[in-house]
């Protein structure tokens, strides 16, 4: 038996060396590994041992079978590394094709800036209204101190629709909106489109500005100042400061231009300050007495006060932008440069 | 406003230089926009002293000698000028010099004679006779003989000097004159200003006969006029000229030049009528006549109406007020006696005027930024003092002086140090604050309180209307405003912010949106009925309801847009030119609805969300799937309907929004017509796939569920099973997926995977594959049920449709 043991070792191993796929391995399996293969009819034959023998022998076969699994066990290994080593060689790609992509769109560059100045407000405490764009001379203009032939009407070509109905020239009609529903303490900001009769390369006749309001006691200019320096500080950059200086609006006075220390070469003189250090950014000052009383807030307990920051300006210097046209063309080449 | 820096100093004592100046007014609110150097075009041209002065034979030329001081003692010039002589002194450019306007003088042979440079005339040096007297003479200058050789000309012919180019405020009306702005500069300075001379004596002859008359005291609260006769006209005096030019006006007459004096130093513009001229020796101020006309000095007529002011004769008009003068009552050179005119008119009566008429002049300028009776009153008095001082007429003593009655003193107000520095949040020092008003020229009496002030503003500011917060601008743009000190609301009160539920979801929709690939546009709020007429909007639409703006900019913006999708197609349009062959776009912004027309109150302004896609792998699934997610965002299902009816949209790849049932919007194909006549290359026309829609935003958001609350999911696996199908070819998936819906409760949703047409299924057919997704409610569902389920799908198919399964 030994001997027939000897003759079948050899005849498996060419067997299994002569195996070149996954059938033949599992046909071999069958031949020798099977219920009815050669190792399974020699432990059948055991019986025909002599009862003596029969334990050494019972061993000897089921070393030879266990030499036989673990042998086909590692041409099983072995063929399915090579399997799989051949599967993923014929599935490579070239990574350096251009991508599939579901692109997605972009925010206008002014409703991005509009959203960070929201959001430098909205952490110190500032509600968002936004008032009508089609306005009451009432609200645009008499209740700010703009009365009927206050040269400031003319600082601004108008859009009238009707004799006592506008297109509205600025954000600041929602100073009084907002102070005629609510009393003090107050901090509103008011983003929106706004219009006037004026079309160059810096002018757009529909434009965006934000209005910000904020009306308390003991409100005062170094309040004012010390709010755009936060702001400007937030849009532009750690250490950019402000500067202020005197200027006019009727419904301020004091009233002030605010002017921001150049981001661009930090106050030294380049193109973009025109040499002089500083770039206008938006415009301020104390509310005026008379909107106060306007609106039925007592002067003499409350102060305020406001701002207009216009928002291509903002986006324009943000961005580097040098035609306010750009923002408005549509181009999408331009937009989809801006992402969040 | 231009004021020369020479002029400026006969009112102030400025010790430092001109750049200085422009920075200190900057600081007090006077932005100085041009500083013009007037001789800064001028380099290298000195003083000359001809020597020798030798004629070049054969030629018209002359070989001179000149002495040019420390350039060169003997610097030969050759010149063409017939009036060179020597010992004459006169400008020479040396080479490497420049002229105005940046002409280039370099040496260079002439006839094969070398000449150094050139010799200059008035003219060339950008100078007239009213700049510098001889400028103009025929030749070159002759300068004076007590020039120095070497000398740069600038300083000898008057043009080292500076015209300050300022911005006025319009707050600041007192401003628009160089003894406006000379005040501003006392103070910032702090310096005393020195007044011009106003002082005259009448002769003590009396006119009895003239009479002046204001009919229209609202519209003319002062008018001042004063008899002048023994008029001499002649030339202005040098000084004179050199100013009237300095400011780009031309010298006419001595008296004429006085009337422009006035206006540029004092701010008041004035008028001359001729006596003689005037019928009746009446002048009346009135309202026109309907239809009466005029003809101004310029020679234009006009036709006028009651809303114009004119100055009038017994008889006739003679002037526009406050605009321009009559050609019937003009000064000319045999006037011999004169009225003078100093008033104040109602600033908008002027500017109706002068922008009614287009007759726009610097008198109506003046007028319109307002002019206070301080003003006239000192013009007229500065006009009579220059009558006297150049001789050149006899001052009577028939005057007039008609007023509405205005009073004649400053403003007077109590305020407080402690008022104003509440209002800057620092403390400005009092002794600070007195000496700025002061020299503000505001009368201030401290209170023995040392802190309440009784303060009388100049009769000239009439911007001072409150008190304190007018008085802390004074002190803070003299005082620097590089003393307030930055705080942080240190007194307010805390308060919450930021956006609000409403505005939160107008990001939201942006951003879903831009997740869609739509990118967001910003396109004018205005267009006009080209762009309705462009998308075949019937012309009795309601979208043809629209506002018109009165005053439009031009004929492309003059109406509110009742939609946005024109806006957005011009855009596609715009991008298509440009090479971008494919995009997705969209705009969120209001629509504007008229109450009534014409207008009378306010439109509503609705928001409504437009959206475009164009190229040429867009299709109608695509946004209609892009609208669906916009759905699914806030919580909402929409169903769609075909929309044939929509002007602009394709009728068979066009459908309406539906949100439990109303409509809220369409979108689809742009329709055929509308795309042929699309501004395109025509190469490109046809290939144009472009879709387009429009959702009433404000309709959509009023269907979303205030609060939300998960619904439980199923603990038992969902079920599918497909169901191909053979229906006519008419029938829509929406029809077939509404039927099998109604047919069992546990049919979640369904979902068409599969469609297709042969000859084997026949004409009209089409065979389509659903997936039927069955959600269990209580218990997992057995094959059998699933069965049971289909069954009745089948069932209702069949019942309702005459469908049968394949």
């Amino acid at each position: 038996m030994e001997e027939q043991i000897k003759v079948l070792r050899q005849q498996m191993e060419e067997a299994l060396a002569a195996v070149s796929s996954k059938d033949e391995l599992a046909a071999f399996w069958q031949a020798y590994l099977g219920k009815n293969g050669s190792i399974a009819a020699l432990m059948k034959g055991l019986g025909k041992v002599d009862k003596e023998q029969r334990p050494v022998m019972g061993k000897v076969i089921n070393q030879f079978k266990a030499e036989a699994e673990e042998k086909y066990q590692a041409m099983r290994e072995k063929m399915e590394a090579a399997e799989l080593e051949a599967a993923n060689r014929s599935e490579q790609v070239d990574i350096t094709m251009p991508a599939t992509r579901v692109s997605a769109g972009a925010l206008h560059p002014l409703t991005l800036v509009k959203n960070q100045i929201v959001d430098v407000f909205a952490g110190m405490g500032f509600e968002i209204f936004e008032g009508p764009e089609i306005e009451d001379d009432d609200h645009n203009f008499t209740r700010l101190n703009v009365a009927k032939n206050h040269p400031a009407r003319d600082m601004q070509d108008t859009f009238y629709v009707a004799e006592d109905i506008v297109l509205r020239t600025h954000t600041s009609g929602a100073q009084i909106r907002v102070m005629d529903a609510q009393q003090p303490p107050i901090k509103i900001l008011a983003p929106g489109r706004v219009f006037r009769s004026d079309s160059d390369a810096t002018h757009s006749p529909m434009f965006h500005q934000m209005e910000g309001l904020v009306v308390d006691k003991n409100i005062t200019l170094c309040d004012l100042q010390g709010m755009l320096d936060k702001f400007v500080q937030a849009m532009f950059g750690e250490g950019i400061r402000t500067r202020l200086r005197p200027s006019y609006f009727p419904f301020t006075e004091p009233s002030v231009e605010v002017d921001v220390s150049c981001f661009e070469c930090g106050g030294k003189g380049c193109g973009l300050c025109k040499g002089t250090g500083w770039i206008e950014v938006l415009g301020g000052g104390i509310v005026h007495h008379k909107v106060l009383e306007n609106c039925g807030i007592d002067p003499n307990v409350y102060s305020g006060f406001a701002f207009g920051i216009g928002i291509e300006r903002i986006t324009m210097l943000k961005y580097g932008i040098n035609n306010i046209g750009l923002l408005f063309e549509n181009d999408l080449r331009f937009l989809k440069q801006f992402q969040e | 406003m231009k004021v020369p820096f020479s002029w400026l100093k006969q009112y102030v004592d400025i010790d430092i230089t001109a750049q200085e100046l422009e920075e200190k007014l900057f600081g007090c609110g006077f932005e100085v926009e041009e500083l013009i150097d007037l001789g800064g075009g001028i380099d290298k041209v000195v003083v000359g002293v001809v020597t020798e002065a030798t004629p070049l034979e054969g030629t018209h030329l002359f070989v001179c000698k000149v002495d040019c001081g420390e350039y060169g003692k003997d610097i030969q010039i050759l010149t063409g000028a017939p009036n060179v002589y020597a010992g004459m002194h006169t400008p020479a450019a040396l080479d490497g010099s420049t002229l105005p306007g940046g002409v280039k003088i370099k040496a260079r042979p002439m006839r094969g004679i070398p000449s150094n440079g050139m010799l200059c005339s008035g003219e060339e040096l950008g100078l007239n006779d009213d700049l510098f007297p001889g400028a103009e003479v025929y030749g070159l200058m002759d300068l004076p003989k007590d020039t120095v050789p070497g000398t740069p000309i600038q300083d000898v012919v008057g043009l080292n000097d500076y015209i300050f180019d300022i911005s006025i405020t319009a707050n600041r009306p007192d401003c628009q004159s160089v003894l406006g702005m000379a005040r501003e500069v006392a103070a910032v300075l702090d310096k005393p200003l020195k007044m011009p001379a106003t002082d005259y004596t009448p002769s003590g002859f009396v006119d009895e006969s003239l009479d002046i008359t204001v009919e229209a005291p609202d519209l003319c609260p002062r008018y001042l006029g004063h008899y002048v006769r023994n008029i001499t006209p002649s030339q202005s005096p040098a000084w004179m000229r050199r100013h009237l030019a300095l400011c780009g006006l031309r010298s006419i007459s001595n008296v004429v030049d006085i009337t422009n004096y006035v206006m540029l130093e004092i701010g008041q513009p004035m008028h001359a009528f001729d006596m003689d001229t005037l019928e009746s020796h009446r002048i009346i101020v009135r309202r026109a006549a309907e239809g009466e006309k005029i003809v101004t000095l310029d020679e234009k007529e006009f036709t006028l109406s009651n809303q114009n002011l004119v100055i009038c004769d017994g008889h006739k008009p003679v002037a526009l007020a406050g605009v321009m003068g009559g050609l019937n009552s003009e000064i000319k050179d045999t006037t011999t006696q004169l009225l003078f005119e100093a008033a104040k008119f109602a600033r908008d009566s002027v500017r109706k005027t002068a922008r009614g008429l287009g007759q726009n002049t610097d008198s109506s300028s003046h007028f319109e930024k307002g002019i206070c009776e301080y003003t006239t009153e000192l013009g007229m008095a500065r006009a009579l003092h220059l009558i006297e001082e150049l001789g050149c007429g006899e001052i009577t003593s028939t005057s007039f002086d008609v007023s509405a009655g205005a009073p004649r003193t400053g403003k007077q107000f109590a305020a407080s140090v402690s008022g104003i520095n509440a209002i800057l949040g620092i403390d400005v020092p009092t002794e600070e604050v007195l000496r700025i008003l002061k020299a503000l020229c505001f009368e201030v009496e401290l209170a023995a309180d040392g802190d309440t002030m009784n303060v009388v503003a100049p009769r000239w500011r009439e911007d001072i209307e409150i008190g304190e917060p007018d008085l802390a601008e004074e002190v803070i743009r003299e005082y620097g405003y590089e003393h307030i000190v930055p705080t942080f609301l240190k007194k307010a009160t805390v308060t919450t912010g930021g956006w609000n539920a409403v505005q939160k979801n107008h990001i939201k929709t942006k951003r879903t949106m831009c997740t869609q690939g739509y990118t967001e546009a910003s396109t004018m709020a205005f267009y006009s009925d080209a762009e309705l007429d462009a998308l075949h909007i019937a012309a009795d639409a309601p979208e043809r309801n629209v506002i018109r703006i009165l005053n439009p900019i031009s004929s492309n913006l003059t109406i509110m847009r009742p939609l946005i999708v024109p806006s957005l197609l011009n855009v596609v349009v715009e991008n298509l030119k440009r090479g971008n062959a494919a995009g997705r776009l969209f705009e969120l912004a209001n629509i504007y609805i008229p109450k009534q027309i014409p207008v009378t109150e306010l439109p509503e302004e609705r928001l409504h969300l437009g959206f475009a896609a164009f190229g040429k792998d867009e299709d109608f699934f695509k946004m209609k799937g892009a609208v669906e997610v916009l759905g699914e965002a806030f919580g909402l299902h929409f169903d769609v309907e075909r929309a044939a009816d929509v002007a602009w949209l394709h009728p068979g790849i066009a459908a309406y929004v539906l949100c439990d049932g109303e409509r809220i919007g369409m979108f689809g194909k742009l329709a055929n017509d509308v795309t042929a006549e699309l501004k395109l290359p025509k190469d490109s026309r046809a290939n144009q796939v472009i879709f387009l829609g429009e959702i009433d935003y404000v309709k959509m958001m009023a269907h979303v569920k205030g609060s939300f609350r998960y619904q439980p999911i199923s603990e038992h696996p969902a079920v599918q099973r497909d169901l191909a199908l053979v229906v006519d070819e008419a029938m829509t998936c929406g029809e077939i997926v509404a039927v099998m819906k109604k047919a069992c409760k546990q049919l979640d949703s369904v979902e068409l995977f599969d469609i297709y047409r042969s000859e084997q299924l026949g004409k009209d057919k089409k065979s389509m594959a659903f997936r039927l997704n069955f959600v269990p409610a209580d218990k997992a569902l057995e094959p059998a049920d699933v069965d049971k389920f289909v069954k009745k799908v089948l069932n209702n198919l069949k019942f309702n449709l005459g469908i049968e399964m394949r």
